[in-house]
Parts: structure tokens; C-alpha cells; sequence
């Protein structure tokens, strides 16, 4: 007897099995839809609460486009495999989300899966939402579920075979993805813990200030040393922080609250969008958040607080300094004289006057991004606020002119070591950076103090 | 010593380079269209064309000049010959003190060279860079549209009258002081 039709069932069975298995894994069950609930089902204290979360949670930010309906959707995001296009959050019946029961609601922020079973790309931070507890997610539902519905259906991803198959997202969370709710430290303090919550759930501060691996992973272990977004660097929010001053947890409480700190400028690029939505959330969450990041920096060196108080107190950039900078980059000394210096060396204080530029982390980064789309772009006013303005360069300067001004800043201000292929970054800088003002929705609030905004 | 190309006419400047362009313009070659409001680049009141891109000129020193082109109000038409823009911003009498105007019609001549159907949406984004106390945003708005139109049926939108703008004679000579 042949051993052949043995082989082959067993060969059957390991493909059957295999079958059963990929069908465990990826196949994901439809939850019915409701009747859409009308806003009133939902407690005003209670959709209250949901608003300061999904402030918290920057969910506008991603989910709104510019001159967009808030929550419909639409926005692209760029990542390395193609732009995945933001899904519409308003309870619109047909578009949105109106048919989804809150089980829907909290298994779509638990495990990345839709109402009718398809797996979520990760662009929607799943990842960290999976540590949202059922509590602030049933805020976060009401919330959702009492804006105004827009109708916009989805707009297609832009994703080569085989990404654009969802399929494909079920093994990508198998390797990565990682079930669970938040486990609190009980060695540390409520505040600390709370802060640990939310920066590792709700906030997904790690989505952008954390490294990703080929696959688009965050990597675990390099956590908070800081990442790429809209061609923006987000800096390390750790030991490996490049701003010249440490942060402490009342500098971090006073940026995220009110947009800008002394010692360290006015937050701009992505993260003006996420103080803008801060500045509207509750206080002792965003008290919190500082609390638990700043143990996250940890304590400077004695290096960094030496040449920090040599930066407060101005020793530290002495005149061989600028000579020698201005001797290096003479073309960028004199467009920084004209062009940077009356705002930036008047000594007005922030948000409203130049920082320092001694204090800037954007000059003593690793990387001339950020100082680049500054240049050109400017900080843009919010409208209707007082807020910070900065003129953007794009029109004046060409390539190699903000090139030359870039290595002068970082000889004159940074004790970094110069940088290298500057024009190269200014080049897509003025590229990519267009597109990303064009479509991002914006900070909506100024960073001022919230208590004020209502005043006349 | 540096040449400076400014409506079609090279001139010779002498100072440092890093003069903002805004002086040169107004007290060594007298083309006062271009206003000084706050110095720092958030008003707009200064704003020229420096290859057909707006541009804030008191921010902006002759050392990134070189080898570009200048078009200011001056270079746009004149009283006799006032250019669309110019026109346009007078038959809806969009200026009161006409302080803020001059720089309201570079950035809108820019505007209007690169895109020649603005909507209303993107002349407001474009010209959030200038301020006007006055409050005629309104019929500044209107004078844009007013602009694009003229410019569309003269078929005007890229022909600047560089070769009649020599000296500071403009359309808006009430204003230009």
C-alpha cells in the first residue's frame, strides 16, 4: 500500500487547519445596527465628560478636514505604505457612525474592528485605545453620538495590493497588537497613574513621539524617542529630549495647557493642534499627563542643568560663538539680522514675542525639519483668538537662502553639531509642507488661558 | 554696491545687506506705495512682489534680492493707466485711509496671477496676512473678484505695466505718501 494518499490527508489536514485558523484570526463578527439614538438618550454631564475626553483623545484632529464639518472624516494620512483616508465619527446613519451600539463603539477602540467586522488600519490608534476603559469610552460614545451627523461617505484608501486588503491587518496585529487595559503601578502615585492612563491609552502621545519599526509598529522598546508625523519631527520626550532646557512637570503642565512655555516656546506643526485641544480639556487630567511625563524625561544630568542655567541666563552662546557662526554662514547671519532678530532678540515675553532662539529645541534637534517648516511656513494666526503669529519665509527665501540662515541658527544657538544635506530638507519641507497646511484642520483655540477665551 | 531689479528698471543700491528692502524702496529710490506699519512682518502694509510671489519687505533684507525681481504698486499702472487691481480696489472703493491697500493689492495681484478664479474662501486665507483697521474687508473682498473679472475679459492677468512705472506716480497717489 502506497504511502501517498497518508501524506496527502495529513497534508489536508494541516491546510484545513491552517484554514480554520487564518479564519479564526481574521474573521471578525458584524454587530447589528441600532435605530440611531437621539442626543437627548445621553446625559448632558455625561456627553460633557466625553468632550474633555476626545480632546484628550486629539480625535478631531485626524478625523476633521480643513474647511471640513467637524468629525466627517476625509483627512489623509501619509505613512510609508500609501495615505489612509479618516473615517466619518458623526452618528450620520448612512456615513457614520449612527448605527453603531456602544459595544460597537468599544470594540472598534479595543481591538480595531468596525461595526461590520473589518479590521482598522492603524492609523487609528488602536493600539494605545485599547487601554480606554469602558467608563470613558461610554462618555466618549455619547459625545460621538450627539454631534451633528454629516453625511460623508468615506473616501477610498490610497493603499497598494495586498495592504488594501483588511485581511492583511488582522496578521499585522497578531505580530504587534497587544490586547489589554491599563495596569496601574501601584508603587506610584493616583496622579501618576492617571497620567500613565491617558498618555498611554486616550492621548496616544507614543503615535507620534515614538519610532516605528518597517511595519509601522511602534517599537516598544525605544518608547518616546521620538517619531515622524506630517513631516514633522516629534521630538524624544524622554532622557534623549533634545530641548536645551529640561522639562519639568510644571513647564509640561503649562505647554499643554496653554500652548507655550518660557524656557521652550510656543508649540507649533502637530502639536499646536493637540494644545489646542488641551487647553480645553480638564485641568488636573492635562496636571496628570505632566506629572507622569516628566518621570518619563526623568531627571537632566548635571550636564543638561549646567548648560541649561548657562542658556537662561545667556552665558552660554558667547561672542566667539556668534563670531565664529557668522564667520561660517555670513549670508545667514545677515538674513537672521534682518529678517529673525527684531522679534526674537526683543525680549517680549511669550506666546505673543519671539523665544529666544537659544532656548529653541527645534535648532538643537537632530534633524533641521522642524526649524525648516518654520521658516517657511511661519505660525499661522488662529482666527478670531489672540494667538502667536510668525511670518513664514517661503516666498522670499529660495532653497539654498534658507539653507544658509538654517546651519547659521544651529552654529549660533545649538551646541549640536552642524547638520548635514539642510537644502535637501528645505526642498521638501517647502514641498510637503504646503500639503500639510492645506489639508490639516488647524488649531481651533488659541494657547491662551482657557478662563480667558470667553471674556471680551 | 548691489543692483537691484525693481519694475523692470536695474538700479544701483548702496548698503549693507541686510537693509530691509522696505527702506530701499521708500527713501533711496522714493517708491512709497509699499507702507512701514509694524516692522516685524504681521501687518502686511509693506508687502511687494519679488518674482511674483508676495512678499514682506521689511522683512525681507537685500542680501535675498539678488538677481530677483521687484514689482511694486508703482509697477502694477498709473493714474493715467491704473492696472486691473488698481481699478478694480477704486470702482469699489475699497480703501478708507488706504493705509493697509497698497499691500492688499500686491498679495491680491499675486494671488490672482497664480490662480485667476479665486473663491471668496481662498482670497480670505490669502490675505490673513494683512491688517486693516478701517474695517473695508468687505469691499476689499468685492475688489478682488471685481479684479479677477476685469483681468479675465482684458485677458491682463500676467501683463504688468513694468515699462510705465518709473517714478512714484500710482493709482493710489492719495495713499502713497
Amino acid at each position: 500500500m502506497s504511502k501517498a494518499p497518508i501524506i496527502a490527508g495529513i497534508a489536508a489536514a494541516l491546510v484545513i487547519g491552517a484554514a480554520i485558523a487564518a479564519f479564526a484570526i481574521v474573521w471578525r463578527p458584524a454587530i447589528s445596527p441600532i435605530e440611531p439614538p437621539v442626543p437627548q438618550a445621553f446625559k448632558p454631564e455625561l456627553v460633557k465628560r466625553g468632550r474633555e475626553l476626545a480632546a484628550i483623545g486629539n480625535c478631531n484632529n485626524c478625523h476633521t478636514l480643513r474647511g471640513g464639518k467637524a468629525f466627517a472624516g476625509g483627512l489623509g494620512v501619509p505613512t510609508p505604505f500609501g495615505s489612509v483616508y479618516s473615517s466619518n465619527i458623526t452618528p450620520d446613519p448612512d456615513t457614520g457612525i449612527g448605527r453603531w451600539s456602544e459595544e460597537a463603539f468599544r470594540r472598534a477602540m479595543h481591538s480595531g474592528v468596525d461595526r461590520a467586522g473589518r479590521h482598522l488600519y492603524p492609523t487609528f490608534p488602536y493600539d494605545h485605545f485599547t487601554n480606554v476603559t469602558d467608563e470613558d469610552d461610554h462618555a466618549l460614545y455619547a459625545f460621538l453620538m450627539t454631534r451633528q451627523p454629516v453625511h460623508a461617505p468615506a473616501r477610498a484608501n490610497d493603499l497598494a495590493f495586498p495592504l488594501n486588503q483588511r485581511f492583511v491587518v488582522a496578521g499585522w496585529k497578531l505580530l504587534f497588537f497587544r490586547r489589554g487595559t491599563y495596569q496601574a503601578e501601584p508603587a506610584q502615585s493616583a496622579n501618576w497613574n492617571r497620567g500613565a492612563y491617558l498618555v498611554e491609552g486616550l492621548a496616544h502621545c507614543g503615535a507620534c513621539h515614538t519610532p516605528r519599526n518597517a511595519l509601522g509598529a511602534e517599537e516598544v522598546s525605544a518608547s518616546f524617542s521620538g517619531g515622524d508625523v506630517d513631516n514633522w519631527h516629534a521630538y524624544a520626550i524622554n532622557a534623549r529630549s533634545p530641548s536645551p532646557v529640561p522639562w519639568t512637570g510644571q513647564a509640561l503642565a503649562r505647554y499643554l495647557r496653554r500652548g507655550f512655555d518660557p524656557d521652550h516656546g510656543v508649540a507649533r506643526g502637530p502639536m499646536a493642534e493637540v494644545v489646542s485641544n488641551l487647553s480645553s480639556a480638564d485641568e488636573s487630567d492635562v496636571q496628570a499627563i505632566a506629572v507622569y511625563m516628566a518621570s518619563v524625561f526623568g531627571s537632566p544630568s548635571g550636564d543638561r542643568v549646567r548648560n541649561a542655567d548657562a542658556v537662561k541666563t545667556r552665558t552660554n552662546s558667547p561672542a566667539t560663538q556668534a563670531a565664529s557662526a557668522t564667520q561660517a554662514d555670513p549670508t545667514g547671519a545677515v538674513i537672521y539680522a534682518a529678517a529673525c532678530a527684531m522679534c526674537h532678540e526683543t525680549e517680549r515675553p511669550l506666546p505673543y514675542g519671539g523665544v529666544d532662539l537659544a532656548l529653541s529645541t527645534a535648532l538643537s534637534a537632530p534633524d533641521p525639519r522642524n526649524a525648516a517648516n518654520i521658516i517657511l511656513s511661519g505660525i499661522p494666526p488662529v482666527a478670531g483668538e489672540r494667538s502667536p503669529i510668525m511670518p513664514g519665509f517661503a516666498a522670499s527665501m529660495t532653497d539654498a537662502e534658507a539653507a544658509d540662515l538654517l546651519a547659521f541658527l544651529r552654529a549660533r544657538f545649538s551646541t549640536q553639531p552642524a547638520w548635514q544635506g539642510i537644502e535637501h530638507t528645505v526642498a521638501d519641507a517647502r514641498r510637503l509642507q504646503t500639503v500639510f497646511l492645506e489639508t490639516s484642520p488647524g488649531p481651533h483655540n488659541a494657547p491662551v488661558e482657557p478662563t480667558q477665551r470667553d471674556k471680551p | 554696491m548691489m543692483t537691484l531689479k525693481v519694475n523692470g528698471h536695474d538700479h544701483q543700491i548702496d548698503a549693507p545687506a541686510d537693509t530691509p528692502l522696505l527702506y530701499v524702496l521708500r527713501e533711496d529710490l522714493k517708491l512709497n506705495a509699499a507702507k512701514f506699519g509694524c516692522g516685524l512682518g504681521q501687518c502686511g502694509a509693506c508687502t511687494v512682489m519679488v518674482d511674483g510671489k508676495a512678499v514682506l519687505s521689511c522683512v525681507t533684507p537685500l542680501v535675498l534680492l539678488e538677481g530677483k525681481q521687484v514689482t511694486t504698486l508703482e509697477g502694477l499702472g498709473t493714474v493715467e493707466a491704473p492696472a486691473p487691481i488698481q481699478r478694480a480696489f477704486m470702482e469699489e472703493q475699497a480703501a478708507q485711509c488706504g493705509y493697509c491697500i497698497a499691500g492688499m493689492m500686491m498679495r491680491a495681484q499675486a494671488l490672482l496671477q497664480k490662480n485667476a478664479k479665486p473663491s471668496d474662501q481662498e482670497i480670505r486665507a490669502e490675505l490673513e496676512p494683512h491688517l486693516c483697521r478701517c474695517g473695508t474687508h468687505m469691499r476689499i473682498l468685492r475688489a478682488v473678484h471685481r479684479a479677477a473679472r476685469l483681468m479675465d475679459t482684458a485677458g491682463l492677468s500676467s501683463a504688468i505695466g513694468v515699462s510705465s512705472a518709473t517714478g512714484p506716480l500710482s493709482a493710489t497717489q492719495g495713499s502713497a505718501r
